[in-house]
This record gives structure tokens, sequence and C-alpha cells, in this order.
């Protein structure tokens, strides 16, 4: 590694790998448990529920993080549409980090089911008990689910594309 | 690679179709890198085998057999009516569970009893499996919730024979019933069925919801203080004496007769089950279509009593998912397959319903409580 990356400050990186692992993951299990029957599906639900409200609990700290030391600058030379779209999809990937436990939390509430995690802990409804706020949400959680997907793959894309065609230091920044 | 390759500053600033055309194999790597992952998130999801045993399959199944879903309701077990009352452990209960609703003190309890139709309008004489849908609400957060029939067992013990069942069972067009041959043709591949169907036409018929009694049908496994964990089934045991009907008599009966008579039997007074776990000896076979020897150890856990009835329109008990998998701590789901099959296809049954608006229930406008 050359000593002139300005790399992310090492909480900043933490914060990063360990959501990738965790959001990919979530990714995964979720569309995985909805579309199975066997008897992983149980076991699937409740480690979804349990990793849905850690992801949370994370992003807000990161988001704290990024506001107390912001990330380095992109390349100067980098064209103004790529610079927007990274600055969006940034935008887009926390306000999903964020929507799609929510959205879930507020999902089971109003669908009326109990919420564990940890397998034991019971957390309070976020909203009252309504199936049809229900229905909507649940198709909502779905949705978002598919755009976080969609905007993890243009991420990914991108950080290659930076790596490996551009051959600039973003990628390198972030490791 | 050498670091030169990689330094920016040797490389005038081209515009990215340029830079993408100048690096075609990194180019097409990254877009392989792409597609698999998005491949990989597909084939999770079962997008890319269609064949796989999924919720949506066989719920989809399950409504074309009856002639498509009724909107809003349940796509089994839809014809119903709301229950309440409470549930107090036994101490007997409590040695073979830990489970906070076998704490001792009386516990509120919602539920639904109903019959085994798609149809919310069914005639209460056609129909021969009544169930029994409760949550047991402990203070803590520790839920339980079941749904538990009158049948003896299940006719099938997999996910897959389940959806077997239901494609046999598929109504010829033109009879509007199933076809024998092809019912038969299950039949003889499926013995565990074939075994049912004669529990099912040898076992009396309660004339009543409040005189029947309910089996967990799968298997669980109950959790002692000490961590023991065995596998037990459950039954609701009903306190009110067995009585059956005569077929010409239901046939004679209206169509809610079931319905009518719980509204006029707990006017009398509270309605009482007792839960009794059969616990397996080693070597049970843990499938819902197999009954276990009678001689197996039962334990008395605990009482149900019911003290108020409530047409679905007002009462607490339609906008409920009742997931045999919603166990407190005390209580695990077992090596038996069907459980977590059932709770996919409730939780797609009520995703499915609740987006749809719902007509009146057959039972509509009464409630009734004891005395």
């Amino acid at each position: 590694m050359r000593a002139q990356v300005k790399r992310f400050p090492l909480l900043s990186r933490i914060f990063h790998w360990t959501m990738a692992v965790l959001v990919l993951a979530m990714l995964f299990i979720g569309i995985g448990m909805v579309s199975t029957t066997s008897d992983r599906y149980n076991m699937l639900f409740a480690v979804h529920r349990t990793i849905g409200i850690v992801i949370l609990v994370l992003v807000a700290g990161r988001l704290i993080n990024r506001l107390l030391n912001p990330p380095p600058a992109l390349p100067s030379d980098l064209p103004r549409w790529q610079r927007v779209a990274a600055g969006l999809s940034h935008v887009v990937l926390y306000a999903l980090m964020f929507a799609l436990p929510i959205v879930g939390w507020a999902m089971l509430s109003a669908g009326g089911y109990p919420i564990l995690i940890f397998g034991t802990l019971a957390l309070p409804p976020i909203l009252p008990h309504d199936v049809a706020t229900f229905a909507v949400l649940r198709t909502a959680h779905s949705a978002l689910a598919f755009l976080l997907f969609a905007t993890f793959l243009a991420h990914l894309g991108a950080a290659l594309f930076h790596r490996f065609i551009r051959r600039d230091d973003v990628l390198q920044s972030m490791t | 690679m050498s670091d030169n390759d990689l330094d920016p500053a040797r490389e005038p600033a081209a515009d990215t179709v340029t830079l993408l055309r100048r690096r075609p194999v990194q180019a097409a790597g990254i877009a392989v890198v792409l597609a698999g992952v998005a491949g990989a998130f597909l084939y999770v999801g079962g997008y890319l085998t269609p064949g796989r045993l999924g919720s949506d399959r066989i719920l989809n199944a399950m409504e074309a057999n009856a002639g498509g879903a009724h909107a809003g309701y349940r796509r089994a077990h839809a014809k119903g009516i709301c229950i309440a009352g409470s549930f107090t452990g036994d101490p007997a209960g409590a040695a073979l569970s830990r489970a906070a609703v076998f704490g001792g003190g009386a516990i509120p309890v919602t539920g639904r009893l109903a019959e085994g139709t798609p149809d919310p309008y069914a005639k209460d004489a056609d129909n021969g499996v009544r169930s029994m849908a409760l949550s047991l609400q402990p203070p803590g957060g520790a839920e339980w919730r079941m749904a538990i029939n009158d049948t003896p067992g299940l006719h099938v013990s997999t996910p897959e024979d389940f959806y077997a069942n239901i494609v046999a069972s598929k109504p010829d067009p033109a009879t509007g019933k199933p076809d024998p041959a092809r019912m038969a043709a299950f039949l003889a591949t499926h013995p565990e069925a074939a075994a049912f169907k004669a529990r099912m036409q040898a076992k009396p018929l309660a004339s009543g919801f409040a005189n029947d009694s309910y089996n967990s049908i799968n298997g669980f496994l109950f959790v002692a203080p000490d961590g023991t964990r065995r596998l037990v089934r459950w039954s609701m045991q009903a306190e009110d004496s067995f009585a059956t009907l005569a077929p010409e008599v239901r046939k004679a009966r209206s169509a809610n007769y079931l319905f009518d008579d719980l509204l006029v039997r707990i006017r009398q007074g509270p309605i009482r089950w007792r839960l009794i776990a059969t616990v397996a000896a080693p070597g049970d076979p843990n499938r819902a279509a197999v009954l276990w020897p009678a001689d197996r150890r039962q334990v008395a856990m605990g009482v149900l009593t019911i003290d108020r009835v409530e047409s679905e329109a007002t009462g607490n008990c339609r906008d409920i998912n009742y997931d045999p998998l919603i166990l407190p701590p005390g209580i695990a789901p077992s090596d038996d397959p069907i459980p977590f099959a059932r709770s996919a296809v409730y939780a797609t049954s009520f995703r499915r319903r609740s987006g749809e608006q719902t007509p009146p229930p057959a039972v509509a406008g009464q409630s009734a409580e004891a005395k």
C-alpha cells in the first residue's frame, strides 16, 4: 500500500466492513427465508430479526462517526456525474440501512407479532396492531430490500471500477 | 502489476467509456462478479428454481383447489369465531416446560374456533374438521401461539407430501370433485394418508366446538427447568361431555349451527379444556401422520377457560396469525418438518389477506359471555 493513500479513519473502516457483512447476510437471509418451507425457516427468521436490530444500532453509531470523521475526498479528476452518483448512492445506502430495520420492526408491530431478538428479548411494538398497515409495510420491506440490493451492486461495481479500471485509491481508502 | 500501473498521475484523465474500452478484461471481470452476486441472490430467493416448494407455491395450489381465494379470509380454516378467556398452568406443566405460561397464575388468552374449510360461508354440516387457535399471553412477552385440530394426527408427515395431496385433490373441472383415480393413486403411494383417512372415518364427530378436543398434530420440544428437552404432543381435552349428532340431524341443522350452539353454550357458563401433554418414548416417530402408542406418559399441564365468544367482525382474532412457531422460551420446534412449512404458509396467507378488504363473516355481529 502506498503511503499517499488517504484512508478512512480506522473506526469508519471497522463500521464499513462489519456492516457490509451483516447487510449482505441480511439480504440473503431475508430472500432465502421467505422462499423456503424447510426447517431452516424459523432459525433464519429469528436471526433476521436479531441482526436487523443490530444493524439499526450500528448504523446510528456509524452516522455519528461519519459526521465526526468525514470520509476522504474523492479523486479530483472524477467526472461530475460519478461524483454525484457516489454522493446519492451513499445517501440511499444510509437511508435504507435505517429504513429496513425500522420498517421491519414497524411491520411486525402492525401485524400483531411478538418481536423477539436474541431468542428471548421482547421488543415493544412501535405501531398499533393494524393489518392494512402491515400489508403496506410488508410490501415496502421487500421493495426496499431489492432497492438496497441493487444499490449494493452499484456500490460493489463502483468499488471494482475504481480499483481495476480507473486504478485510483478509492477502494484502498476503505481497506 | 507495478505500482506505476496504479498511479493515476501516469495516465491522462480519460472519459469513462475510453477507460472501459482500454481495459476490456477487467470490465468483463467486474460484470461477471456483479452477475454472479445477483444470480446467487436470485437463486437463494428461489427465482431460478421454480420447482422449490415455497409457501407461495403451496398456497397457490390450495387457492386453486378452492376455486379461488376468499378476499380477506384465511386460506384455510376460513370460517371461525373469536374466543377469549384465561389459562392457568399446573405445577406438573412447569416441571415439563419452563415456559412462562406454566408459571401458575391465570394468564389472558385470546383465540379462535374454526372449521377446516377455505370457504368462510361453508355450511357447518359439510365440514368434518374443527380447529382451535390460541394466543397465550403471560406477562413479559413470552407469548405462545398454537393452531390445533380435532383430527387424529395429520394425513401426511412432510411438506412435500402435503403438497402432493393438494395436487391429487385438485377438482376435476367436469365434476367439481377430486379425480377418484388420482386420489386413489395418491393413497396407494402414501399409506400414512390412507391410514389417516381410515381413522377419520372411524372417528365420531363431536356435536359442537365446546365438547370437541383438539390436538397439536405436530411434535414440539418442551424444555424443563433443568434444561431437559422432551419431545411432546399435546391436546386440549374438553371438559364438556362428548356427544355426536347423526348425519341426518346435522344436515337438518342451520348453516351456522356450530356457531349458534357455541353462543348458546357460553351463556350457560365458562367452557373448559385441560391441556394434556403426551411425552414421546425413545424411538417414537416424530411424524405427524403416525400416532404414538396409547400408553405414553400423559401430563396435565393446565386448564384453559373460555368465557367470551365474539364474531370475527368485531372480535380480536381475525387479524392474528396463529403461527405454530410463535413459541416462548421453554418450548422449541422439534425435527418434525411440518411446523416450519405451516409457519411459512401461514405467514404468506396472512400477508395476502391482510392487504384485502374483508366482507362480513357468516356469523356477524354476535357475541356472548359466560355468566
